[in-house]
């Protein structure tokens, strides 16, 4: 059965907003998602009715808050295909998730000369935290070079990934939608005895997700961009792998026992969890993902496919040549995320035009600058869509995009 | 609400389209500074060449970003190409006073600091105000003339 996406949109508050009197188009989800009201509802119920403190009171309100995360950290779990909960490790957002692994495993397990892959289309998250290895520890990162039409060209990883450590990529890029074959590179790389790592921030909210499928030994991913709240995001790791990672940040809730001498480290997943953690965000995250079981993952992803398919249609029919769509151009093998090049108007000029009739899109580097280099443009518009997006959302889009070249004279 | 009108004024696409002094200097004995907006990814390199009276000679810009960037570059190219240090540095302590946004905050406080200058095209960007998001891109070309005069400046 195919999704309601009127009903969808009621469900999320912000969108009935207008601005100038004006519906609002929203079109930044690869950015940050809006959210339903059951996240908002169930967040703000926590503060109300159980907020206390987690894992130290005796009290009644303190066992409801430690149920209330941990019943969270089951729902998450579940949601990625965890085999068990204690592999989920909350850090603040995907790219505290990315430097926790980097500065854990990687200064315990990497040294001078050690080689790191990752690939042309990595988001800033899965590139700085490396670089800051090869500063501090003198480690060499390889590439995985990206094709014309912004997919990876595999000819030749088996001699990319010889002697790698670690190999670390994307699920979707950010950028171009690209899916990245997870699985194969992930094989590839336990071939030859590394470790994978992927980041999930743009492919968790929006495929249905099994951790053990993928085949990887950690994904990052950040709540925000899946109808969850901002300051949450999660680190899971298989079992093995994080037991044997030493903790990356000490204090309060990470410890079995601290003396004068020193400190033993709690179990999972508290290790890694120093410090009151974002109880009422890890409600809304849990939130967010009861909310998207209920819609189903598989027809999420479904009415993603077709909507990328009406819009990559709609706006080659409007705009043929004068148009460009990033990535590749079957939508079956990309998301909802389309970055445009339209005439020779920059992206910037461009998200400014939109604006006047309340279209929100990005336009900038989107944290890629390496990819940007590749791509040999300084910024592109990017336009992404979610679960709450509708052919009238693509439709309103290429009028605005249209409405430029009045303004531009570019028209007739 | 602001309109695009006050935006896209006629004289900033024409900068943007028809950029002056575009293009590069051999340094040396030219100076060159590179500006970045980490926001957005415009990028902007400036060259100055000064002569021994301290008058700039010659000025030239490149690199790459939105038609506000640009058209904003290309207008401060024109406003301080033969002109001293000093008097660049004047229209540019004038071109900021125009895009702070809290410039009618200050206006007491400025009126008898403000260099009385006439902005001529670049008083074309004062829309700019109106869409505050924009005014980094409106005053990275100036912050990076500021660097190359600094650069100049300094013994080599
Ligand atoms: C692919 C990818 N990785 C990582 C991130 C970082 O997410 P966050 O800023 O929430 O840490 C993003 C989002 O900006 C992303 O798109």
């Amino acid at each position: 059965m195919s999704l309601d996406i009127a009903q969808i949109k009621a469900d999320f508050p912000l969108l009935s907003r207008e601005i100038n009197g004006k519906p609002l188009i929203y079109l930044d989800s690869a950015s940050s998602s809006q959210k339903p009201a059951a996240v908002l509802d169930a967040m703000d119920h926590y503060y109300r009715h159980s907020n206390a403190n987690v894992n130290r009171g005796a009290y009644q309100l303190a066992v409801e808050a430690t149920d209330a995360l941990e019943g969270a950290r089951a729902a998450i779990a579940r949601f990625i295909g965890a085999p068990n909960a204690h592999e989920v490790i909350f850090t603040k957002n995907a790219t505290e998730a990315m430097n926790l692994f980097a500065q854990s495993w990687g200064r315990s397990n990497l040294s001078e000369g050690d080689v790191v892959v990752l690939t042309e289309m990595e988001h800033h998250a899965n590139i700085v935290p490396w670089h800051m290895l090869v500063q501090a520890l003198g480690i060499e990162l390889r590439w995985i070079p990206i094709t014309d039409s912004g997919e990876l060209d595999l000819t030749d990883l088996d001699r990319l990934i010889d002697g790698a450590k670690l190999v670390s990529v994307t699920a979707m890029s950010n950028v171009l939608g690209t899916l990245n074959p997870i699985r194969r590179i992930a094989d590839a790389a336990h071939a030859v005895g590394a470790v994978m790592l992927t980041d999930g921030s743009q492919y968790v909210p929006h495929l249905p997700t099994d951790v053990t499928e993928l085949g990887v030994d950690a994904m990052a991913f950040t709540g925000h961009k899946m109808l969850g709240p901002t300051g949450i995001g999660v680190l899971w790791g298989t079992t093995e792998l994080l037991e044997a990672m030493p903790p990356f940040l000490g204090g309060g809730d990470m410890i079995m026992q601290v003396t004068k001498d020193g400190f033993t480290t709690n179990d999972l997943p508290h290790k890694f969890e120093a410090g009151t953690p974002a109880i009422a965000e890890i409600v809304g995250l849990g939130a967010a993902v009861e909310y998207l079981e209920s819609l189903g993952m598989e027809q999420v992803r479904e009415h993603e496919v077709s909507l990328t398919a009406y819009a990559m249609r709609t706006l080659t029919e409007r705009f043929g040549e004068d148009l460009t769509i990033h990535g590749p151009a079957e939508p079956a093998g990309r998301g909802g995320v389309l970055s445009l090049a339209y005439k020779d108007i920059h992206p910037h000029d461009m998200s400014q035009v939109l604006d006047q009739r309340n279209v929100c899109i990005r336009a900038g580097h989107h944290c890629a600058k390496p990819l940007m280099q590749v791509m040999g443009v300084g910024a592109t518009a990017r336009a992404s869509m979610y679960v709450y997006n509708d052919e009238q959302d693509v439709d309103s889009l290429a009028d605005a995009i249209e409405s430029a070249d009045d303004i531009f004279g570019l028209g007739g | 609400m602001a309109g695009l009108e006050d935006l896209y004024k006629e004289i900033i696409l024409d900068h943007y389209r028809n950029p002056r002094n575009k293009g590069e200097l051999e340094t040396p004995p030219a100076h060159k500074a590179e500006g970045f907006n980490p926001l957005c990814g415009d990028e902007i390199v400036v060259y100055v060449d000064i002569d021994d009276d301290g008058v700039i000679q010659d000025i030239a810009t490149g690199g790459q970003g939105c038609s506000i960037s640009q058209s904003s570059a290309s207008m401060m190219s024109a406003a301080v190409k033969g002109k001293s240090i000093e008097e660049a540095l004047a229209i540019t302590d004038g071109f900021k006073a125009m895009m702070s946004i809290h410039e009618s905050g200050l206006e007491s406080e400025k009126a008898d600091t403000k260099p009385d200058l006439s902005m001529g095209d670049l008083s074309a960007l004062k829309g700019v105000v109106k869409f505050p998001v924009r005014i980094k891109c409106a005053v990275l070309s100036w912050n990076t003339l500021l660097q190359a005069l600094g650069d100049a400046a300094r013994p080599s």
